[in-house]
């Protein structure tokens, strides 16, 4: 079946390329309806990537949130029409103990494959969730959801008893969704958000309490912590919160920087502290998502409040104009998805 | 109703040293004809692919949908005319006699071998053809078109920007596009070549659809070749 991929072969260039796909009994055809932008996609986008990241991974569609509907399932398994959600996780192996997001034989979507921007997507028929009840809009935000709910499990696996304050650092995407799901999920602790801008701030209303980050009750203090800032800003989060946080406490991290950070290990090892490291989610993730948006469907509310701009994509200018609001964008900048 | 057809009444043209109808040539791993099927087979809004095709063809058509998309059965093959009108209209025929005829009922007529046609176009089409009596795909011009009525000196050049290239689909309501073919003489018949001519010759309002630079029709062995290249495998 011949798909068109939409691929960034340098920053700001995309084309369209004509690839002739194979289908397997294993995997199902699946149309793209809604597409979601990610911090990641636009650093390869600007070309905020090194040169030998950007030459070893260009050209790529790039996309790793996305929600679609089944257009062709060899095996009649799924209804044509069926809406369901990507995982862009693609694990090659099973492992008992090893989460399939950290097997180092996974491949990812959008990092060093074609991610979802293409026409049609061939996807294994085990990589896809249907998310009936749950709006588009919003369920195309379940790959950040999952993110958070991957750090989740890990922090519940991990961290000491005693959660009466959980801090959350950072006021973007993944702060939010990050902070929402800690609420619902413990609803006794207290769940402070800390961050740079009022404006932001304001949209976290379901969290106890809200700080500016140079504005900190010097004796404030949390039992756990998670850095969600990322960039060339998560060294300030990560030892702002070393400072912050009680003993024993965990740290979940869950931005991603392009160096090395230097953190306070003093005060980590002082305080027998521990740092969780989190990266991307599994299909167990998606499905608890999708649980959560069913059980706690107020969050679908909260979730729309944070979806910024919605572009309709018929060209490759479209595309662009998506990627281009995005960069001033407060939050999340979707694409619908008509090319 | 909504339905497609797929157009390869072509089998006299000979391409470089081939015999073999062009929409029948390999594309990659299939026949073109396939290609152009298995995009209309995914617009789940179409209820009949009728593939018209020229009569010693019809089975050898038949085997290729069974060995390459032997899951669908929304496709039926038959038999084409002497002219592209009236193998468009022997299309329509079909669909006329088994499911019957509806005054907003429309088909998407399509070029086989215009393999890379987009969901968009299809959806476009559909869209815009629901809501007028014909639409045809475009694309703007790119080169200056120059009218030359004798064969040596040029008659008149066109401003360039109001010209555009006609490419497929066409999508026409079915009753209409019946009722203007009939109602034309046979000499008509012979000079309107273009569907969607007989629209606008008759005062029919035809609308536009944009089309794609790579909605190419493989008509020489020289687009034959730039298709397959230009046509990618995925490297898993």
């Amino acid at each position: 079946m011949i798909n068109q991929s939409y691929r960034l072969f340098s920053p700001r260039q995309i084309r369209c390329e004509l690839i002739d796909e194979k289908i397997s009994s294993d995997e199902v055809v699946v149309r793209p309806t809604y597409l979601s932008i990610c911090a990641a996609d636009q650093r390869y986008y600007t070309g905020n990537r090194s040169k030998e990241v950007l030459m070893k991974k260009l050209p790529m569609a790039l996309i790793h949130e996305a929600i679609g509907e089944v257009v062709f399932d060899p095996k009649h398994e799924y209804k044509p029409g069926t809406k369901v959600v990507m995982i862009p996780n693609t694990p090659t192996e099973t492992d008992p103990i090893i989460k399939e997001n950290y097997l180092r034989s996974s491949y990812f979507r959008s990092s060093g494959y074609d991610g979802f921007m293409q026409s049609i997507v061939i996807i294994d028929r085990t990589r896809i969730i249907p998310y009936d009840g749950i709006s588009d809009r919003i369920a195309v935000l379940l790959e950040l959801m999952s993110v958070a709910m991957n750090a989740l499990e890990h922090f519940q696996s991990f961290s000491h008893m005693r959660k009466q304050t959980i801090g959350v650092w950072g006021c973007g995407n993944v702060g939010f969704v990050t902070a929402l799901i800690l609420k619902k999920t413990f609803p006794n602790a207290e769940i402070i958000v800390f961050g740079t801008t009022d404006e932001k701030l304001r949209y976290f209303q379901f969290a106890d309490e809200t700080y500016r980050i140079d504005n900190i009750p010097p004796d404030l203090r949390v039992d756990h912590a998670f850095e969600c800032v990322g960039g060339s800003h998560c060294e300030d989060a990560i030892n702002q919160i070393i400072d912050c946080i009680n003993p024993e406490g965990s740290i979940a991290l869950m931005g991603v920087s392009e160096n090395n950070v230097p953190i306070n290990t003093r005060m980590v090892l002082e305080k027998g502290l521990t740092l969780l490291g989190n990266s991307r989610s599994g299909y167990e993730d998606f499905d608890n998502s999708i649980n959560f948006l069913r059980d706690y469907p107020e969050a679908q509310g909260y979730l729309e409040n944070i979806i910024s701009d919605e572009v309709v994509v018929k060209s490759i200018k479209d595309i662009n104009k998506a990627f281009d609001l995005d960069i001033n964008n407060e939050f999340k900048t979707i694409m619908k998805w008509e090319i | 109703m909504i339905y497609a057809e797929i157009l390869a009444g072509g089998s006299g043209t000979r391409m470089g040293n081939t015999d073999l109808p062009k929409q029948f040539m390999m594309l990659g791993t299939k026949p073109i004809i396939i290609h152009t099927i298995e995009q209309f087979m995914i617009e789940q809004r179409i209820n009949k692919i009728v593939v018209c095709c020229p009569k010693n063809w019809i089975s050898y058509m038949q085997d290729i949908l069974k060995k390459y998309i032997p899951e669908e059965n929304n496709i039926v093959v038959v038999e084409g005319g002497a002219t592209r009108n009236e193998t468009i209209i022997n299309g329509c025929k079909y669909i006329e006699e088994n499911f019957g005829l509806n005054d907003d009922d429309i088909i998407i007529t399509h070029d086989a071998v215009r393999p890379f046609i987009t969901r968009r176009i299809i959806e476009d089409n559909i869209k815009v053809g629901l809501t007028c009596d014909a639409v045809d795909t475009v694309i703007p011009a790119t080169d200056t078109i120059v009218e030359c009525k004798e064969g040596e000196v040029i008659s008149n050049i066109p401003d360039r920007r109001i010209m555009y290239q006609g490419q497929t689909p066409q999508t026409f309501k079915i009753k209409k596009l019946m009722k203007i073919y009939g109602s034309l003489s046979e000499e008509e018949k012979n000079i309107l070549t273009d569907a969607c001519k007989m629209f606008v010759i008759k005062k029919g309002k035809v609308k536009i659809v944009m089309g794609e630079d790579f909605n190419v029709k493989v008509t020489t062995m020289h687009d034959y070749k730039i298709c397959n290249a230009i046509l990618m495998e995925r490297n898993k």
